[in-house]
C-alpha cells in the first residue's frame, strides 16, 4: 500500500470549527479499519493540535500521511512561535487567554496530552516566524 | 449501568440520542476543562459538564464518549445537538449540579477512572 496523504486547511478565526480536521481524519480512519486504539491516538494528538492552531497561532496547516506502518503529522502555522519549548511541554503551563479558559482549553495540557498520545514528537519554533509539530503514530 | 441508567438516577431530560439509551456505560468524568477530559482516555465513558460549546461534543467524539450529561439544567445549542446525533451520541441534561450529580452516579456503582494521572514528558 503506498501512502495515503491529507491535508487540511485550519481556519483560526473560527473556534466553533476548531477539530474539524480532526473529526474528519477520525473518520478516514475508522473507514480505513485502523485499531481503534491508534485511532484514539491520533484524535486526541491531532485535536489538541488543531485547538493549539486556533488559540494560539490563527490556524494553519495540518498535513497527515498514512503509510502501513506509521501515521505521520504536521501542524504548521505562522503564529507568533513559543519562546521556550521546554517550559511549554511542561503540565499546567499555559499562555492561553481567559477567554480560552472559559471555552473548556488553556489549562496547560495540551503539547502534554500530544506528547503522551504519540509516538514520536518534534516542535520546531521560531518566535514571530511560526511554529511546525511532527507528530508520529506507530500502528 | 447503561444510558438510561444515567438518565433515571440524574432525574434527567433526553435531548437526543433515542436509540443508544441501552448502551453501556462504564465510567464517568466530570469536568468543564476539556483539556483534563482529553487526558483521561476510558471507553464507554460519561461525561458530566457545564460547558456549553461545540468543542464539548467534539471532546466527547474523540474520546468515542457515549453520553454527555450537561448539569444544572444547561442546554446544548442547534449545532451542538446535531453534531451529537451525527456521531451517534446521547445528550442528556439535569437540574443537579456537578457535584451532586457525579454523588448521584458514584452512589449508585457508577466510578471514575483510576486515580492520579500524571502526564511524563521527556524531550
Amino acid at each position: 500500500m503506498s501512502a495515503l496523504k491529507w491535508t487540511y486547511e485550519v481556519d483560526g478565526t473560527d473556534f466553533t470549527r476548531a477539530g474539524e480536521a480532526s473529526s474528519n481524519v477520525k473518520k478516514k480512519l475508522r473507514a480505513l479499519g485502523v485499531p481503534s486504539d491508534v485511532i484514539r491516538k491520533v484524535s486526541i494528538a491531532l485535536y489538541e493540535g488543531e485547538i493549539n492552531m486556533v488559540i494560539h497561532a490563527n490556524g494553519g496547516v495540518i498535513d497527515v500521511e498514512m503509510s502501513p506502518d506509521r501515521i505521520d503529522m504536521t501542524l504548521k502555522d505562522t503564529g507568533k512561535g513559543i519562546p521556550d519549548i521546554d517550559k511549554a511541554m511542561q503540565a499546567g503551563y499555559s499562555t492561553a487567554a481567559d477567554e480560552v479558559r472559559s471555552l473548556g482549553f488553556g489549562a496547560g495540557m495540551g503539547l502534554p496530552n500530544m506528547k503522551k498520545n504519540t509516538d514520536e514528537m518534534r516542535i520546531e519554533s521560531t518566535v514571530g516566524v511560526g511554529t511546525t509539530v511532527y507528530m508520529t503514530v506507530y500502528i | 449501568m447503561n444510558v438510561s441508567d444515567v438518565m433515571r438516577v440524574l432525574d434527567a431530560e433526553l435531548i437526543c440520542g433515542e436509540e443508544y439509551l441501552e448502551t453501556e456505560v462504564h465510567e464517568a468524568c466530570g469536568s468543564d476543562m476539556m483539556s483534563d477530559v482529553l487526558a483521561y482516555v476510558k471507553d464507554q465513558a460519561v461525561l458530566l459538564t457545564g460547558l456549553v460549546n461545540i468543542q464539548t461534543v467534539r471532546t466527547a467524539d474523540m474520546m468515542d464518549m457515549v453520553c454527555i450529561v450537561f448539569v444544572r439544567g444547561k442546554s446544548p445549542d442547534a449545532d451542538m445537538i446535531a453534531l451529537a446525533e451525527r456521531r451517534g451520541m446521547v445528550l442528556l441534561k439535569t437540574a443537579h449540579r456537578m457535584f451532586t450529580a457525579c454523588g448521584l452516579l458514584w452512589e449508585n456503582g457508577l466510578r471514575g477512572g483510576k486515580g492520579v494521572e500524571r502526564v511524563k514528558v521527556d524531550l
